[in-house]
């Protein structure tokens, strides 16, 4: 195996400081749009009493959720000991701190009362499982923190390997916490299932792999760095798998709410009669974020055009955000069945007269947080890799592939 | 030499105060028309009050939301209802308005008050 | 310093101290005597769990079309000091209002019957809003009543989402005025207290209850059998809402 060399991103200055401005851009505007939702209240947001969750909770779930996958590349390399993917690490642990911070920066903002963060940092009520999310989180960043320090400094190598498994064990448990934030409500027939769990792993491994090949593809075309087939192929068709493997998990979890008589409404709601969330649904999460991407990921010609592969990427990216959209408000505006065998025909706070879902309208400061919260994640990535020694020199083939000709 | 620091803080607070307490505008509180400014002292000396009043009332609000007693000097609807000032008209002046008691010291200070955030700076005889 | 021991005042302060506990203990005592046996006055010593405090819905005997106990509690609790934000639509502000209780009318979806009840929080034994709440602002009291500690509360609205009759309100807006004995703020979730300002101060009822002209809405202590609502509870058949979830709430209707 060759000696890796690392260096930092050598992207030309202008289109660099020009990148930085416009995300900073995004991130200020996001900054005005979260002094305006605390100055006034959550009135200036669509967040009702009924959908209490809206699109800055989509953002955040989906930043968290991709920055647990996105540690895995580097524990492919680590703990699974696949050494093609050991250059991929420094930038794999980084992507995993910058959108988890990123993640949580746009949900903290959105609380009620966010001078209180503190808080929330000191008393907690260990039945919930948020508050073991804010330790697994923050415990999160600290042992990834670590994991780079034993990748990036050559003494501490021989201990990459455990650090490794340990971020590995802790992102699991980590995302197993943010699907069980939805699996453990018993008050909804969206979640209150076992396999929300389960199913938020999977889908950050799509997730986050697809951000990652995104980053990566993007820093190395700017940079004019090497990016061989071979590696390129086993990373594209390792993403086809992930996709694959989500759309099992929704498949199991429709067919299985089908099967049982008490779940058709809420089916019915989701798959025919939710409007938007229907919509959402097919074309965002199925068609676009599993459909389309396995079927340019698995084709033998498509599957290694980089643009198609980016495309793919893309699209995986955007089914995430429709399946979290669909998941955390869909699933909230859905009325609750308080009285089976009735209908409600008249309610005096939106419970779902005849049926009727709740409305939800995002609003624009809702979203220009969540954008915030991905532009500051992204910011922080391209300063780190042009700064630090994050990216690898090249990613050639003669480089990269232990069975290359020499 | 932690006495002395005491000792001139306590003599910086008292000068704040009076001198807060020294101004009255039109339409606010009129000096004297609160309930404390007829009393010797508050529900506890007033250099422990100065020092401490927010420990005994973040201590209260634990028991009064947690346990439900109401029957104690302590409440911060007890320090309202005392310190509220009537203006000329005889309405009460809210407690918290810039040259009104709690603005005295807090200003003075520059430390942040959050509790009439939801807290009721009248009392609304409830 | 040190105090002589053999001086007059000493001697007369000891007895003046005696006389004084003795006169204010005889006055007292007869105040702490009618503490223990029905709560007059301002409570003094910390709730216990020698009462849960619930309450039965008699849905037969709600009106159709009103809503008595909505606006009862909306003026006990201060919700109708709170007006709609400038610039607000009125559609968005009916949504994020804050509600402790709604009545809602039902139909049987078989016989066609027709049910109106009003709907609050349920008061669980098993709280999910409790379970989830990270801070451990929303706690159940010793005596029943599950409510929200809006000192430690930082507004993530999880419980809302937990919560299996939507009884929870967040408050979106900043508020102008409130009650004394019913403070609110921006950004903080609450929902029906069972009245605690009147648990808390020796009142017997809710406000609901009293502006329920029909007598649909008793309240009372669970676990004192011979209150108004043991009795009525024991006498008509009565369910839980949502009873598969097991939280054994402290609410119960009739006639559903």
């Amino acid at each position: 195996m060759k000696k890796i060399h690392y260096r930092e991103w050598g992207i030309d200055s202008p289109r660099y400081w020009g990148l930085l401005a416009v995300l900073a851009a995004i991130v200020a505007v996001g900054g005005f749009a979260v002094l305006y939702m605390e100055h006034e209240g959550h009135w200036v947001t669509g967040m009702t009493n009924q959908v209490v969750w809206g699109m800055p909770h989509v953002f955040a779930i989906f930043l968290i959720v991709a920055a647990s996958g996105a540690l895995n590349v580097a524990s492919i390399a680590s703990v699974f000991g696949q050494t093609m993917y050991k250059p991929l690490a420094r930038l794999s642990g980084l992507l995993a701190i910058t959108l988890l911070v990123g993640g949580l920066l746009v949900l903290v903002l959105d609380l009620g009362q966010p001078s209180r963060l503190i808080v929330a940092m000191t008393t907690y009520n260990f039945k919930s499982i948020f508050a073991w999310n804010i330790y697994l989180y923050v415990g999160f960043l600290g042992i990834v923190v670590v994991y780079l320090f034993t990748m990036m400094e050559r003494k501490a190598n021989g201990f990459t390997k455990g650090a490794g498994v340990v971020a590995f064990v802790w992102r699991l448990a980590l995302t197993t916490g943010t699907g069980s934030i939805f699996g453990f409500l018993v008050a909804r027939q969206a979640y209150d299932a076992a396999i929300m769990a389960p199913m938020f792993i999977i889908m950050s491994f799509a997730y986050g792999l697809a951000l990652y090949l995104l980053v990566l593809m993007f820093t190395f075309n700017t940079d004019d760095r090497p990016l061989g087939d071979v590696l390129l192929r086993r990373m594209k068709n390792l993403l086809g798998v992930f996709v694959a493997a989500v759309f099992y998990f929704t498949l199991v979890y429709h067919l299985t709410n089908l099967y049982g008589t008490e779940n058709h409404e809420f089916e019915l709601f989701m798959l025919r009669d939710g409007g938007i969330y229907t919509a959402i649904f097919w074309v965002g999460w199925v068609l676009l974020g599993m459909l389309v991407p396995m079927g340019i990921l698995f084709h033998p010609a498509l599957g290694m055009q980089r643009g198609a592969i980016i495309l793919a990427a893309l699209f995986v990216v955007l089914g995430g955000l429709s399946a979290i959209y669909v998941i955390v408000i869909g699933g909230q505006a859905f009325p609750l069945s308080m009285f089976p065998a009735h209908t409600i025909i008249e309610s005096g706070n939106f419970d779902g007269v005849n049926g009727m879902a709740r409305s939800y309208s995002p609003s624009l400061p809702e979203f220009l947080l969540g954008l915030g919260g991905f532009a500051l994640a992204l910011l922080a990535t391209f300063i780190a890799v042009r700064m630090m020694q994050f990216l690898p020199y090249s990613l050639a083939d003669e480089v990269t592939d232990p069975h290359h000709a020499k | 030499m932690k006495r002395n620091f005491g000792l001139s803080l306590l003599l910086v607070l008292c000068l704040g105060l009076l001198g807060g307490l020294g101004m009255v505008h039109a339409g606010e509180g009129v000096k004297g028309s609160a309930k404390a400014d007829k009393l010797d002292a508050c529900v506890a000396p007033t250099a422990f009050m100065r020092r401490n009043h927010f420990e005994l009332i973040k201590h209260q609000r634990h028991i009064t939301v947690h346990e439900g007693i109401r029957k104690t000097d302590h409440s911060l609807a007890g320090c309202v209802d005392c310190h509220v000032r009537k203006d000329a008209q005889g309405s009460h002046v809210p407690v918290n308005t810039p040259g009104e008691f709690c603005a005295g010291c807090h200003q003075f200070t520059g430390t942040t008050l959050d509790c009439f955030t939801c807290h009721a700076t009248k009392p609304t005889g409830n | 310093m040190s105090q002589p021991t053999d001086q007059p005042t000493n001697k007369h302060r000891r007895e003046f101290l005696a006389g004084a506990a003795a006169v204010t203990a005889t006055a007292i005592a007869p105040g702490v005597f009618l503490q223990s046996v029905a709560d007059a006055a301002p409570r003094a010593s910390a709730v216990t769990d020698d009462v849960r405090y619930g309450m039965l819905i008699d849905t037969t005997k709600c009106a159709d079309g009103c809503n008595d106990c909505v606006s009862a509690c909306d003026k006990e609790n201060g919700i109708d000091l709170l007006s709609k934000p400038e610039g607000a639509s009125e559609e968005l502000w009916e949504m994020q209002r804050p509600r402790w209780i709604r009545t809602v009318k039902l139909k049987n979806n078989l016989t066609g019957r027709v049910t109106s009840l009003p709907m609050m929080c349920q008061h669980c034994e098993h709280p999910p809003c409790v379970d989830v709440c990270p801070t451990g602002a929303s706690f159940r009291r010793a005596d029943g009543i599950v409510m929200v500690d809006r000192h430690t509360c930082i507004g993530c609205r999880y419980c809302m989402m937990a919560c299996p009759y939507n009884a929870r309100s967040f408050i979106h807006e900043n508020i102008q005025t409130t009650l004394t004995a019913v403070p609110r703020g921006k950004g903080c979730v609450e929902s029906c207290t069972f009245c605690v300002q009147r648990r808390d101060n020796g009142g017997t009822t809710t406000a609901c209850q009293d502006a329920c002209t029909q007598g649909a809405i008793v309240f009372g202590d669970l676990k004192d059998p011979d209150s108004a609502v043991s009795q009525a509870m024991a006498k008509y058949p009565n369910v839980q809402i949502r009873a598969d979830l097991k939280l054994n709430t402290g609410v119960r209707y009739t006639d559903v």
